[in-house]
């Protein structure tokens, strides 16, 4: 606990899906708090009807991240003394995604498009074939290594101005994804996955403005993914028959 | 005003890339109507290169330098971004010894003339 107790002002987004507004409150400061903390503390003490989404409080499950004075944040792992600006606090829900109510977002369009990017396993042995060796150094692994530590939080999909401005792009985190499962020696299905993201809303579309590689909490580097699928989709002109 | 998601060098550089190509589009058609008038208007031509000699022309002139040199290295840096499978670490040492050697070409072709 500090000795001197300071109040930060916050101002929170209070709202649902066709309206809403900032809604200031005083929260006292402490020694060392999360943003996390400054929601949490608002909805115990001043209004119980905040709604606001957590689970881990760790980073591991990426269900807290909103926007943190203008940039995508998982809350949980934010301390405020990094992101005050002079006193102030402004808390919202994430860009690029439909509020449900205060600073929750409806999470399906990110999902769905995970699902639309093909960014799932298709598997080119049974269970009675001997599970494939890795080697861990390889090429595909490697560059696998970079992208499977993504814990769907949205914030990169937050980020992103292309998501902003063509609701049918896939987004980062799938195009991410994507380029996991194209680098998978274990996968089968590789045409599929570079026709899902070769498509309308696919990784042409990006215009590697690089806000989802500069945001991402676990520092990964969705914008590099985003161009390997274009060098893989560039290839495949050159590569596919008729 | 730049909102605070886009404060950062990657968007500086996607901006000043596009900024920089839509100034030399809109440049372009003066550009080659200028030259048209060498075939249709000499005498016209040659007015109008008087009026370049001004100062408020050079500095223009200046400024249309910088964003060619701007566009030409920002589309290099888009190409190697996007086409070059390399880490970031190898692209950072790439685009230090290209501007290295532009820098060292650019004074010695500065001594020279």
């Amino acid at each position: 606990m500090s000795t001197k107790q300071e109040d930060i002002d916050v101002s929170v987004w209070r709202g649902d899906p066709h309206s809403g507004n900032y809604e200031n409150f005083k929260v006292p400061a402490q020694e060392s708090q999360t943003i996390l903390d400054v929601i949490s503390w608002i909805q115990q003490n001043q209004d119980a009807t905040l709604s606001y989404r957590f689970a881990c409080r760790v980073g591991m499950c990426g269900s807290c991240a909103m926007m943190v004075n203008g940039i995508p944040r998982w809350t949980c792992r934010t301390h405020l003394n990094k992101v005050l600006n002079g006193n102030k606090l402004v808390v919202a829900p994430l860009r690029n995604l439909p509020v449900i109510k205060d600073l929750v977002t409806d999470m399906d369009p990110f999902f769905d498009k995970w699902i639309a990017a093909e960014g799932l396993h298709h598997p080119s042995k049974t269970r009675l074939d001997p599970i494939e060796e890795i080697e861990p150094k390889s090429i595909g692994r490697v560059e696998i290594d970079t992208g499977i530590e993504c814990i769907n939080c949205s914030i990169c999909y937050a980020a992103c101005d292309t998501v902003t401005n063509n609701s049918d792009y896939l987004g980062p985190a799938a195009l991410q994804r994507a380029w996991t499962v194209y680098n998978d020696v274990k996968d089968a299905d590789k045409q599929t996955v570079l026709d899902a993201v070769s498509g309308d809303g696919g990784c042409l579309n990006c215009h590697s403005q690089g806000s989802c590689s500069v945001h991402c909490p676990n520092d990964l580097n969705p914008m590099n993914a985003i161009a390997g699928l274009k060098r893989a989709t560039v290839a495949s002109l050159f590569s596919r028959k008729g | 005003m730049i909102r605070p998601h886009r404060k950062h060098s990657l968007w500086l550089a996607y901006i000043l890339h596009r900024i920089s190509g839509f100034c030399l589009a809109v440049f372009l058609p003066f550009h080659f109507y200028l030259l048209a008038l060498a075939l249709t208007e000499p005498d016209r031509l040659d007015g109008f290169l008087s009026w370049t000699d001004t100062p408020i022309v050079k500095l223009a002139e200046f400024g249309l330098v910088f964003l060619l040199a701007v566009h030409f290295f920002g589309g290099l840096r888009l190409m190697a971004l996007e086409f070059f499978p390399w880490s970031t670490s190898q692209k950072t040492l790439a685009a230090l010894a290209i501007a290295s050697a532009f820098l060292v070409a650019t004074i010695f072709f500065l001594q020279v003339i």
